[in-house]
């Protein structure tokens, strides 16, 4: 893990974020360009390891909300961040000392760092998801009973509304609504908290990690054998499946992205498929009817080429793709997690099993 | 008769086309440092044993505007004025540009008030004063301007407005980009588009005006047209305007050559020139389009442009033997095959010379110097990688035909993995040229729509209706225009049902022969 992040680091984060946003999260790259932006100008961030991290210490997460098709076409002003930080900073009555990622998957995991610069302020090497989740209540925080507000949410204009809510379901709803009457998009600041909470909810090391797996995708060049070599040993990830896209359906429902795909297997798998179905993240992955991984698990697909990940917009038909599974974060695999980001919570009629205990049923 | 002309980076292809688009004849001359003097020299060859023959138009592809981008050659300096203030100042124009393209092309950049929400709404009024400077500056000190609006695609009000504005200021030939002609949605990668478009002003000037003189000395008062990069033409005052649409006109025009002289219009399209071979998909007879940011010279843009891939494997492509292995290019000999291959008397082994020695090829007038086991394991290494380009663009598992064209693709065996046989139509080395000669007119629509549930049918009506019409306006003619691109997006994290859709109707030139 480096002790600060600038420019450099910002490159390798944003891929391994794609690679941990499991196909959703949005696209890192408008994130990436604007934080090393402020950190060429401010200097680099210091990341704090989760551990030191004082007792008292006020951390507070920020982020964009709202639809990434929106952001890559009406991009930020840059001065949202702090307005939504300052507004929930009078809301609790403290300055805060650090800045965390609510989510180590997509285009959230580089857009604390444009704020840090700014502020000087350190970011937690942690997250609430160890991956992406598309809702304000699937976070490790609201898992473990923490409340997302105050939150904040900051439009270009300088609008900023600070909502207070009985459970982070509402401040779902609730925030949804005014980034929808706010154009599509907005920046939130949200989960205000002290040290001695965060360290005992947040998801450690998801930062660094997300550094160390691009600085992984870029050092393996194309050489995909022993990039999946390094990916398993660095995330005890598996390869599902190897293939071709041959089918993609994608439509919106509820404002989300929700579709599947299926992948024809080549060489030894010549002859079955593979099916993933997503809701922005990839949701579940089977073969034959037979379910290989499921969410709150990480369902990642490389493309062959390249060896870099892909996000659901980007894929297409004809792809050759590697299909991963990495595991979640133990939070997920437990009673309290599974009851916020559980196959249930996305309507999926399927009980989790870890796909480590699926793999070795089928062995 | 009409003539069609591909410039290529190493020949200058010519065709003559009668009134039935039967191919009447055909030269390849090489292309030159000025490029319009191997144009002449190709018509030249192609008139010239019928100087009265009336030509009633001219159409061509070039790859002057793509290399200008990548040689950093002949740039003008862009004035960059972003409507989307208070919005996108969190990452300013040139952001991600490789710093020498940079260094040539930024000029003054003002992120002022307008733009619009993916619901076309206002996002701010548009800041009239501050285009008004922008356009006098840019006047005085001669930069293109490129103008960039947040949501043009949903809504064009704004770049229009400013468009009108520069025009009184500035004159109205003064170089004006809008980026909703341009590129799509995502704007960083739109605007890089629009810039790059308007630093090819003077290079879509010298290529079109070079075109004409070319064309009027060797037939008279031709219509003369140049082919955009989705295969359809546009009207030379329009292509210096949007230069960009120049960029990968020769593939597309190949792969509408192909379609045309096979009589397919779905199907795969190989095209092996002398340094790579490029495999796309036709869809309804025009080349599938890429479906996301392209690179061009080291920017990310979104240009339309076919969704080829590109292999480092053509007549000229390189092959080395070291001990028992054997190497196959990536480098080529290119133009310079017919000096440096063996079959020529050279001395480099080549691709082109493996095919020879495997007896797939009969060409030059020597017997090159090649073991059969090198020659076979350059040649199967050649297919494996060919092999691996059509898997990746078939769009199933169901066998579909194949078109070989260029130059190159006498060395492809006859038949691919697949079974079915390669289609080799006649004139297969001239296809860009033909793509060029047959090139259609077309007109698009790109725009989010909010779909409820009752309306969805009528919205796509009237879009696939405002295609067709702006077809008919660009010059097709109205009783052959058809839709030929129709895709529908779904916007994610919106509430409500939003999708984007993007058509484009097609059809022949409406004036006569």
């Amino acid at each position: 893990m480096p002790d600060l992040v600038g420019h450099a680091e910002l490159d390798c984060i944003a891929i391994g974020a794609t690679v941990l946003g499991t196909g959703g999260g949005g696209d890192p790259y408008i994130g990436k360009l604007w934080a090393q932006r402020r950190t060429d100008e401010r200097g680099p961030v210091r990341l704090l390891p989760l551990e030191q991290v004082p007792d008292e210490a006020l951390v507070v997460a920020v982020a964009m909300m709202g639809a990434p098709s929106v952001i890559v076409e009406k991009i930020p002003s840059g001065g949202e961040l702090v307005v939504a930080l300052r507004a929930v900073e009078r809301a609790v009555g403290a300055e805060a000392d650090a800045l965390i990622c609510i989510e180590a998957g997509g285009i959230n995991s580089t857009i604390p760092f444009a704020l840090a610069a700014d502020l000087g302020l350190p970011v937690v090497d942690a997250d609430g998801m160890g991956r992406a989740f598309p809702e304000v209540q699937m976070v490790s925080f609201a898992a473990h009973g923490l409340s997302a507000t105050p939150m904040a949410l900051a439009d270009e204009r300088g609008n900023v509304t600070v909502i207070e809510c009985q459970s982070p379901e509402w401040a779902e709803r609730l925030g949804r609504a005014i980034v929808s009457a706010e154009g599509g998009a907005a920046v939130i600041a949200q989960y205000p908290m002290r040290g001695v909470d965060l360290k005992r909810t947040a998801i450690a090391g998801t930062i660094g990690l997300a550094y160390e797996i691009g600085r992984t995708v870029l050092g393996a060049g194309r050489r995909m054998d022993s990039l999946l070599q390094a990916l398993t040993t660095q995330l005890g990830a598996a390869v599902l499946f190897r293939g071709k896209v041959i089918e993609l359906e994608r439509l919106t429902e509820g404002g989300f992205l929700r579709g599947f795909l299926t992948i024809a297997g080549l060489g030894e798998q010549g002859r079955t498929s593979c099916s993933i179905s997503f809701q922005n993240e990839n949701l579940v992955a089977s073969t034959e009817g037979e379910v290989l991984a499921s969410v709150p698990d990480l369902i990642t697909i490389l493309e062959e080429e390249s060896g870099h990940p892909v996000t659901t917009e980007r894929l297409r038909f004809g792809m050759r793709v590697v299909v991963l599974a990495i595991p979640c974060a133990p939070l997920w695999r437990d009673s309290r997690g599974l009851a916020k980001a559980g196959p249930r919570c996305f309507g999926l009629d399927l009980d989790y099993v870890p796909f480590e205990t699926r793999l070795g049923r089928r062995a | 008769m009409r003539i069609g002309v591909d410039v290529g980076g190493t020949n200058t292809d010519a065709v003559l086309i009668d009134a039935n688009g039967l191919v009447v004849d055909r030269t390849k001359t090489p292309t030159t440092a000025d490029v319009s003097t191997g144009i002449r020299n190709a018509l030249g060859q192609l008139l010239r044993n019928r100087p009265a023959t009336p030509i009633s138009a001219a159409m061509l592809g070039t790859t002057q505007c793509t290399n200008a981008v990548v040689e950093r050659r002949g740039l003008r300096r862009v004035s960059v004025l972003r409507l989307g203030a208070p919005a996108t100042t969190a990452v300013p124009p040139f952001t991600d540009w490789p710093a020498d393209l940079r260094a040539q092309v930024e000029g003054p950049v003002a992120i002022i008030a307008g733009g619009h929400e993916f619901t076309g709404k206002e996002l701010s009024a548009l800041d009239v004063e501050a285009v008004k400077r922008t356009a006098d500056d840019a006047a005085r000190a001669g930069l293109s301007i490129a103008v960039v609006g947040v949501f043009s695609a949903v809504n064009p009000d704004h770049e229009q407005r400013v468009a009108e504005v520069c025009a009184r200021v500035a004159g109205p030939d003064h170089p004006v980009s809008l980026s909703r002609e341009i590129g799509s949605i995502g704007f960083l990668e739109r605007e890089n588009a629009t810039i790059l478009n308007a630093a090819l002003a003077d290079i879509a000037r010298v290529a079109t005006t070079s075109f004409e003189e070319a064309v009027h000395a060797a037939c008279g008062p031709a219509r003369c047209y140049l082919t955009q990069n989705d295969g359809t033409l546009m009207a030379l005052d329009y292509a210096v305007r949007y230069p960009s649409l120049i960029l990968a006109s020769g593939t597309a025009n190949s792969m509408r050559g192909a379609a045309y002289l096979a009589g397919v219009s779905e199907g795969l399209v190989i095209d092996v020139g002398g340094t790579t071979t490029d495999i796309g998909i036709l869809v309804r007879g025009f080349p599938r389009e890429a479906p996301f940011a392209v690179e061009i010279g080291g920017v990310r843009t979104n240009f339309r442009m076919p969704d080829v891939v590109s292999l480092p494997l053509g007549g000229g492509t390189i092959v080395r033997q070291k001990g028992n292995q054997v190497r196959l290019g990536p480098d080529s000999v290119g133009f310079r095959l017919t000096d440096e291959a063996l079959a020529f008397g050279g001395t480099v082994s080549t691709f082109t010379d493996a095919a020879i020695v495997l007896g797939r090829a009969t060409l030059g007038d020597h017997s090159p110097a090649m073991s059969e086991s090198t020659a076979a394991a350059a040649y199967a290494m050649a297919m494996d990688l060919v092999e691996r380009g059509l898997e990746r663009m078939r769009p199933s598992s169901a066998p579909i035909r194949t078109i070989a064209v260029g130059g190159g693709s006498v060395l492809l065996p006859d038949c691919m993995d697949d079974g079915l046989p390669l289609l080799r139509p006649s004139d297969f080395q001239v296809a860009n040229a033909i793509g060029a000669a047959i090139s259609e007119v077309s007109g698009g629509v790109d725009r989010i729509l909010a779909i409820g549930s009752q309306n969805s049918q009528q919205l796509r009506a009237e879009v696939e209706h405002e295609a067709v019409a702006n077809a008919v306006a660009a010059g097709a003619d109205p009783t052959a225009v058809r839709i030929v691109v129709r895709e529908e997006i779904p916007i994610a994290y919106l509430s409500g049902n939003a999708i984007r859709v993007r058509v484009k109707a097609a059809g022949p030139m409406a004036i006569s022969e």
